[in-house]
């Protein structure tokens, strides 16, 4: 049976069920319906709910049983007897919306209360559908780890943790050291907060405290425009327009490099798609702090400026704190701008001090290595290919520990002055 | 009696130090929002200042003579026939063409060989005359007026990008070329238009930039919109009612919004692995397909508008659940009839602010190879692949997809693609904050 012909028939079972509940209900009372438990409609509505819902659980489960049968061993028998009736699945499905509506309608009698039950029903969906943020984090962590297993069967743990040298071979024998990459990520990332957090805190400071209303309603909204913007917008930003500024009138007069794409180029852009980011963060923290407390402050005589530095900073900074490594953890999952932007060359990090920290150098980050490893041919079995999913991973875990600490020192300032 | 150091009137010297660090703190501030807004300007400007040049095309105008002898050696019109006479051999028809109107006009520049100025016209241009001959064969055997597009240099010529001095380096245009170009300009049969193709032509290859289009990129993008609205709007409501409504406070509903609050903020770009992982790899669908494109796009997009779901869904005020209880309503009828229905404008705004963002994404889409050439427009169903299962590419993978090539003539092209992008967005986040002006209602 084809998945377009169980579709049509689980339709008909469940039109055919909505009238036949809902018509026999009616008729076990004569058509009065002040007699019966629930109103008719969800006497039928019960029913058509008892053919939807099982016969899409049970499509979903078969197919998925058939997809997991083509990779692990385990599952052999399911997979001989899916080759054998291949229209098993839909079938399996239409079979349950059969049951389930003959159940439905069998229990359709004047003191079946269908309302409750088909409610359960929704209830059922509703939670199937929030389960769904849970089933994409174990799904993302699943697809990774899997993945990352089987990288680390061919390639050591230790030489991928402490590996100084990044340089894959698809001929094999690479040397594939995350550290290089590491370094680009937060040599860029420090130099894009660097630059957002000074601006935008600033920023959010003279919005909170010194603008009136009206400068208020027009840079807030203008400031935040930059968050909206795609971060291709600035990729292409940093390639076409900031990365031979820099190189033409900082780094070539200076003779540290003559590379278009480099750390500054990347980690500048960056950090102006941060600053709405840190500015708007910032801005929610400061206003939530008490006016009482400014009020004593300059009742003391300190100037506004005083106040803010040594009242109204202190008592935000864990906030600020937490908006600052929100912000970090966006600058280290950026990917567009750092393509576009950094180079795909990885940092060198045998070659002293000065290659290293020189930030007119191209320099490449996790995340452009992932985009070049998985984009144009690739080989699920080489470990050249599979070491992305290890970056991922590494990716995954730095970003969520970050967002978790943010997370939690933010909840915790907030419950200060509540 | 000690004499004061200052008064009102006269600061002293610390005053007027703490009076300096004020003034300096402010400025601060200042110029902080300065360096915002100079940025989001520098930005605009740039774009648009790279950009707007690809929404005009130069284009020649000649008469071309369509010579039966070649074009249709069965002499019957027969499609067949016709259909094999490939665009080779219209690239010399067309050549001839352009010497022939030179000729009539009496147009005449020293240096030029026939191959020189055949190189004036796009390579994409006998293509485009073999479709119309194939879409009207009677025009074979006549002399038809046509306009073809210039070549990406010549065009670059008249929007700033080529000029005489680069002709002289550049081994793709002679500055005698260009000369003729200009000629041509002033008699009228070389003009620069409105560039409709640009919106509606596919991609291009490499050495002609002239005729690259965003049709595949625009139409990819809106079917991913359209799966991401149609997937994640129902289950971000369906999860928001479950969680703001009936949720019991447990350990399962504590993890899911941890889990939400999570996934808002997990790098883009491991959704992409996930979606390459997961739909490609295990689940078995198509490479560069809209539907990966949108589901991948749909658990990014979830957890913004289930943040956004449950602050409408929260500042409905509870009189209005009560009222419903009390006569006699279910706890989901309450919801679904009452508390959703005044929640609504909340949840559009916000949905329509996950869909700009979602249309924005890049990275994940090229983990899932919407970075592909692809010059067919993919259909929305066929029995091979299913529903918008044909390879495609989006906007900005297109806008990437550009930045990689040689041409300098591309980046033209990609920022008139962002200029594009920039303007949906700039519609939907229009839409959204109307919405939320004429039907937000404060209780």
């Amino acid at each position: 049976m084809s998945p377009f012909m169980m579709l049509l028939l689980v339709a008909v079972l469940a039109i055919l069920g909505y009238l036949t509940a809902r018509n026999r209900a009616l008729s076990m009372v004569g058509g009065d319906s002040r007699k019966l438990a629930s109103l008719p409609g969800f006497y039928g509505q019960n029913a058509a709910f008892a053919a939807l819902i099982p016969a899409f659980a049970v499509f979903l489960v078969g197919g998925l049983l058939t997809r997991l049968s083509t990779q692990f061993e385990g599952l052999g028998a399911w997979s001989t007897l899916i080759t054998s009736f291949p229209g098993l699945v839909p079938l399996l499905a239409v079979l349950a919306a059969a049951v389930c509506v003959t159940l439905a309608f069998t229990r359709s009698n004047p003191s079946y209360r269908a309302r409750v039950a088909s409610e359960k029903w929704i209830m059922g969906l509703l939670i199937a559908a929030a389960s769904i943020a849970i089933l994409t984090t174990v799904a993302i962590v699943a697809s990774m780890l899997f993945e990352s297993v089987n990288f680390f069967r061919q390639y050591r743990a230790a030489d991928f943790l402490f590996g100084t040298t990044w340089a894959p071979d698809f001929r094999g024998n690479s040397s594939l050291g995350l550290l290089p990459l590491l370094w680009g990520t937060l040599y860029i990332s420090v130099v894009a907060l660097l630059f957002a957090v000074p601006v935008g805190l600033f920023a959010a400071i003279y919005l909170s405290e010194y603008a009136g209303p009206k400068l208020r309603a027009v840079a807030k909204p203008m400031i935040e425009v930059l968050a909206g913007i795609p971060t291709i917008v600035y990729g292409l930003f940093a390639l076409v327009t900031v990365g031979p500024l820099v190189r033409d009138w900082l780094a070539q007069p200076l003779g540290l490099g003559t590379s278009g794409s480099s750390v500054f180029t990347a980690g500048l852009v960056m950090g102006v798609m941060l600053i709405p980011f840190v500015s708007s963060l910032s801005d929610d923290i400061i206003s939530a702090v008490p006016q009482a407390m400014r009020d004593g402050s300059l009742a003391l005589g300190a100037t506004r400026s005083e106040t803010i530095r040594q009242v109204v900073i202190p008592a935000a900074l864990p906030g600020i704190v937490g908006a600052v490594l929100l912000a970090a953890s966006r600058a280290i999952g950026e990917t567009m701008i750092v393509v576009l932007g950094a180079g795909a060359a990885a940092a060198r990090l045998n070659e002293g001090l000065v290659e290293m920290i020189n930030p007119f150098e191209a320099m490449t980050t996790v995340t452009v290595k992932i985009v070049s490893q998985l984009t144009g041919d690739t080989d699920f079995a080489a470990p050249e290919t599979l070491v992305a999913f290890a970056l991922g991973l590494t990716l995954f875990t730095i970003t969520l520990c970050l967002n978790v600490l943010a997370l939690y020192i933010v909840r915790k300032y907030r419950e200060q002055y509540e | 009696m000690t004499t004061p150091k200052g008064s009102l009137l006269v600061q002293d010297a610390r005053t007027r130090k703490r009076n300096a660090a004020e003034a300096r703190f402010k400025t601060y501030g200042k110029l902080a929002i300065g360096v915002g807004l100079l940025a989001l300007v520098i930005l605009i400007s740039s774009i648009l200042g790279n950009g707007t040049s690809a929404f005009r095309q130069t284009e020649i105008a000649m008469n071309v003579t369509l010579p039966e002898a070649k074009l249709d050696k069965s002499g019957t019109r027969d499609m067949e026939v016709m259909k094999k006479v490939t665009t080779l051999t219209y690239g010399p028809i067309l050549a001839q063409g352009l010497a022939d109107t030179l000729a009539a006009e009496g147009i005449v520049v020293e240096g030029l060989t026939a191959k020189d100025i055949d190189a004036m016209i796009s390579r994409e241009a006998s293509a485009q005359l073999r479709d119309r001959v194939l879409a009207d064969p009677s025009l074979v055997g006549a002399t038809v007026a046509i306009t073809v597009l210039a070549s990406g240099r010549i065009d670059g010529y008249y929007k700033g990008r080529v000029s005489m001095e680069s002709a002289v380096l550049d081994s793709n245009v002679t500055p005698a070329q260009l000369r003729l170009a200009d000629a041509l300009k002033d008699k009228g049969l070389l003009v620069t238009k409105f560039n409709w193709d640009f919106l509606t032509a596919p991609d291009a290859s490499d050495q002609r930039p002239e005729a690259a289009g965003l049709g595949v990129a625009i139409l990819g993008s809106a079917y991913m919109m359209l799966v991401v609205l149609v997937l994640a709007l129902p289950i971000g409501v369906a999860s928001s009612i479950y969680l703001e409504e009936f949720a019991p406070k447990n350990r399962w509903t504590d993890l899911i919004e941890v889990n939400i609050s999570n996934l808002a903020a997990v790098p883009s770009i491991v959704f992409g692995i996930l979606g390459l992982a997961i739909f490609i790899n295990f689940a078995g669908l198509r490479a560069s397909a809209p539907i990966v494109g949108g589901l991948v796009l749909t658990l990014m997009t979830l957890p913004t508008i289930i943040i956004s779901t449950r602050a409408a869904l929260k500042s409905v005020p509870p009189s209005i659940r009560d009222a419903a209880l009390g006569v006699g309503a279910s706890k989901m009828q309450a919801v679904f009839h009452h508390v959703l229905p005044l929640a609504a404008p909340g949840i559009l705004t916000g949905t329509i602010i996950g869909l700009a963002q979602a249309l924005g994404e890049t990275a994940p889409l090229l983990l899932i190879g919407m970075v592909a050439f692809v010059r067919e427009y993919p259909a929305p169903y066929t029995a091979a692949d299913g529903l918008f299962g044909e390879p495609s590419t989006a906007l900005p993978v297109q806008v990437y997809n550009w930045t990689q090539r040689a041409d300098p003539a591309f980046f033209e092209r990609a920022s008139g693609a962002i200029i594009v992008l920039l303007i949906f967005l700039l519609i939907m986040n229009a839409v959204a904050i109307i919405l939320r002006r004429r039907f937000e209602r404060r209780w």
